[in-house]
């Protein structure tokens, strides 16, 4: 090897990872208040951000980092924000304004046990459901959980371009393994990543900052370009005006939901090994993951028929594929670091067949032979 | 020597009835009508102070000085 | 014709504000305020949290930002730190910048980020029926201070002094030629400015508070106001229940947050692009 290939593999954090996506992905802007175990995103951006020009700033508190994020998208930069479980809490309420005033902006999470303060440098999966459904209102959300540090990174970059191309936060939901392990880190040259922006508007066309276009996302501009308009969290109206007339909200509304919703197919990734003939499923995310696809390879090597189904992206949750994958089969079991957060969804989709939560929330990691047993069980 | 004239502007459709713009006024130009709402009724009386204009919440008021061009 | 600065109204008036709410004639200074500082209105982004005097940016032709109850100094602290060129202008209320966005209010201050803020102080939630504030005077009656508020007020000109703000004013609706001058003064100075401006709410604060009818809150200010200069004669007993207006504490040349930030930045993205060209050897 060269002195350039060795310069080009590390070995990275989780977290170190996320803030190398962050810059890759064309971030200018990051606003955080340090929390176990995302610290480190802070730290990285807080050395790397100035040396390329770019800008960092320690808020007081996560309503105020989160608030800041958002400010620097409504300019036009790409800003993200790092918290965990305590924070991510404080952060709904300003979500659910990125959301209804469709400010694209990425908020990573690297999930401790819970609640409250909980176990602040233990792993858990306990901020699931709360990504979905933690800031009130009818919305819809992207949420995303890598298992390892080129996922992480590769999935920073995704969950930028997703936030930009629907206008939506994204969240990127890792976990405190995920988060503080080291792995090998070596981009893949040959597939440089596609970097995206918020759609503009076309050459003579009309700007109409919320308007109920077709495929759901309506263009949008940066204030303080030269078109100047309002953006406000009251429900609004295509100007982007407050509107309380009932049509107009319900078809704003819908679409705030259904730009995602409906795109399901696009958005989300589900990643498949051994599902052909599986009689028995094991469907996972995030460093649980990681034990099941262990799990499931023994038990294949030892001649069953066991599939594992890992969920990339947590929402939007893809309905109609969880429930073809799920159908037929003896068991669906459903190992995470909560008290079956996802498994709930699953059981909801899959008709018919018996869902089997495992669940652990003790702070440590479920383990290939936790899993294997469970799945003996069924068999 | 000739003493300035102004014309006030009201635009009574915007008028809220709120009274300051009678209580600031120093110079009796405005009073109120039936409905409370204000009503000009000696613009010669104008001094051109911009107390109306400047406190009427409603930005009912516009006083500009009569130029030549006016008469 | 019409008055030059209502180029700077949105097609949306008339506005909600009740009859004789002081939020139409501060909006009206401000847009007289930046005739006379003669900015280019796409420089211009104003930043509004929620309640009655944060409704203001609807009407206004800027770059406007309805943000949420606290939340406009941690948005307009992001988009002015990501685009300095921006003339920042943050409008607030009571709960805005004392209650639930008194953390943000006094790291603005302590970061000295160059943000004007305009906090409308009508002593009262307007918006949600007439609630008492930490703004509210001993003793006054409010929806819940039935029987009169036993909370001791926030002086926010202390409150800002206090907390490093470089840049103090207190105006108020009844001297509103005045007001306008404050408002230029207070984008001039580079800095996080603070103005509070003395305003009313007769319906709520006013009814209340044996003060029913807008003029009867007018007269309030009026008698009650005693200049910085005035005051500065005064007794401790004759100031007793007196808002003292005018310009209060003014520090220059103390760094400004996004000018401290952008030299930093500059020095260590030199420093790092000459240590990659050495290492390149």
């Amino acid at each position: 090897m060269t002195n350039n290939t060795i310069n080009k593999i590390r070995l990275v954090q989780g977290n170190e990872a996320c803030a190398l996506g962050a810059i890759k992905a064309g971030a200018t802007f990051y606003s955080g208040y340090p929390i176990t175990p995302s610290t480190e995103v802070a730290e990285h951006i807080a050395n790397k951000f100035p040396r390329i020009g770019r800008h960092f700033i320690q808020m007081e508190d996560e309503i105020a980092s989160i608030g800041a994020a958002i400010g620097a998208s409504t300019v036009g930069h790409k800003a993200f924000t790092a918290t965990s479980g305590p924070g991510f809490s404080l952060m709904q309420e300003l979500i659910g304004y990125a959301a209804i005033a469709e400010i694209p902006v990425v908020i990573i999470n690297v999930m401790r046990a819970g609640p409250s303060t909980g176990l602040p440098t233990m792993p858990a999966a306990g901020d699931v459901q709360q990504a979905r459904w933690g800031t009130h209102g009818d919305h819809s959300i992207i949420a995303i959980s890598p298992n390892s540090v080129m996922e992480t990174y590769y999935e920073t970059i995704n969950a930028f371009n997703l936030a930009e191309q629907y206008r939506t936060p994204v969240l990127l939901m890792m976990d405190e393994k995920v988060g503080h392990l080291r792995e090998r880190f070596e981009e893949d040259e040959a597939n440089e990543p596609v970097i995206m922006y918020r759609p503009a508007p076309k050459e003579g066309e009309k700007f109409v900052p919320y308007a109920n276009v077709e495929c759901g996302v309506p263009h949008i501009l940066p204030l303080g370009k030269g078109e100047r308009y309002h953006i406000t969290g009251l429900t609004h109206g295509e100007t982007g005006f407050y509107t309380a007339q009932p049509k107009a909200v319900s078809k704003f509304v819908g679409r705030l939901s259904d730009k995602i919703e409906l795109n399901v197919d696009k958005i989300a990734k589900i990643e498949e090994n051994y599902t052909d003939d599986a009689e028995v499923l094991v469907l996972s995310y995030g460093s649980s993951a990681r034990s099941a696809h262990e799990a499931v390879k023994t038990l294949r090597e030892q001649g069953h028929k066991v599939g594992m189904v890992r969920l990339i992206t947590l929402w939007p949750f893809h309905d109609a594929k969880i429930a073809a994958l799920c159908e037929g089969k003896k068991a669906v079991i459903v190992p995470e670091m909560n008290l079956g957060q996802m498994a709930r969804e699953v059981q909801r989709v899959a008709k018919g067949v018996p869902v089997l939560p495992m669940c652990r929330v003790d702070g440590d990691l479920m383990t290939p032979d936790e899993i294997i047993a469970k799945v003996k069980e069924v068999l | 020597m000739s003493k300035k004239s102004f014309n006030v502007q009201f635009k009574e459709e915007w008028c809220k009835a709120c009274g300051i713009c009678i209580m600031m006024c120093p110079a009796g130009v405005l009073a109120a009508n039936i409905d409370s709402k204000a009503m000009v009724v000696a613009e010669d009386k104008c001094i051109g102070c911009l107390a109306c204009e400047l406190h009427c919440p409603d930005f009912c008021f516009y006083v500009k000085e009569k130029g030549e061009n006016d008469k | 014709m019409r008055p030059v600065y209502e180029k700077y109204f949105r097609d949306n008036i008339p506005h909600i504000w009740c009859a004789g709410c002081g939020n139409g004639i501060v909006m009206s200074a401000f847009a007289r305020a930046i005739e006379k500082l003669g900015y280019d209105q796409d420089d211009v982004m104003v930043v509004s949290g929620i309640g009655c005097s944060s409704r203001m940016t609807t009407y206004i032709d800027f770059n406007t930002l309805h943000t949420a109850h606290g939340r406009a100094l941690a948005f307009a602290t992001g988009a002015k730190l990501s685009e300095p060129r921006l003339k920042m202008f943050v409008i607030m209320g009571a709960g805005d910048a004392a209650a639930i966005g008194g953390n943000h209010f006094i790291h603005s201050c302590r970061r000295n980020i160059d943000i004007t803020a305009i906090i409308i102080n009508n002593a009262i939630y307007g918006m949600t029926g007439g609630q008492y504030s930490p703004l509210t005077p001993t003793g006054k009656k409010a929806t819940t201070a039935p029987y009169g508020n036993i909370d001791r007020a926030f002086d926010i000109v202390e409150l800002s002094r206090g907390a490093g703000a470089t840049y103090v004013a207190r105006g108020d609706i009844y001297h509103a030629a005045q007001l306008t001058n404050q408002i230029v003064d207070a984008a001039n100075h580079k800095g996080f400015s603070v103005l509070e401006v003395v305003s009313t709410c007769p319906i709520s604060y006013g009814r209340y508070n044996k003060m029913p009818k807008p003029t009867d809150m007018m007269q309030y200010i009026k008698d009650n106001t005693v200049s910085v200069q005035k005051a500065a004669t005064m007794t401790a007993d004759e100031l007793k229940d007196k808002i003292i207006i005018g310009e209060h504490f003014k520090i220059e040349n103390v760094p400004e947050y996004t000018e401290e930030h952008n030299k930093l930045v500059a020095e260590v993205k030199k420093d790092y692009l000459e240590k990659l060209k050495g290492g390149a050897k």
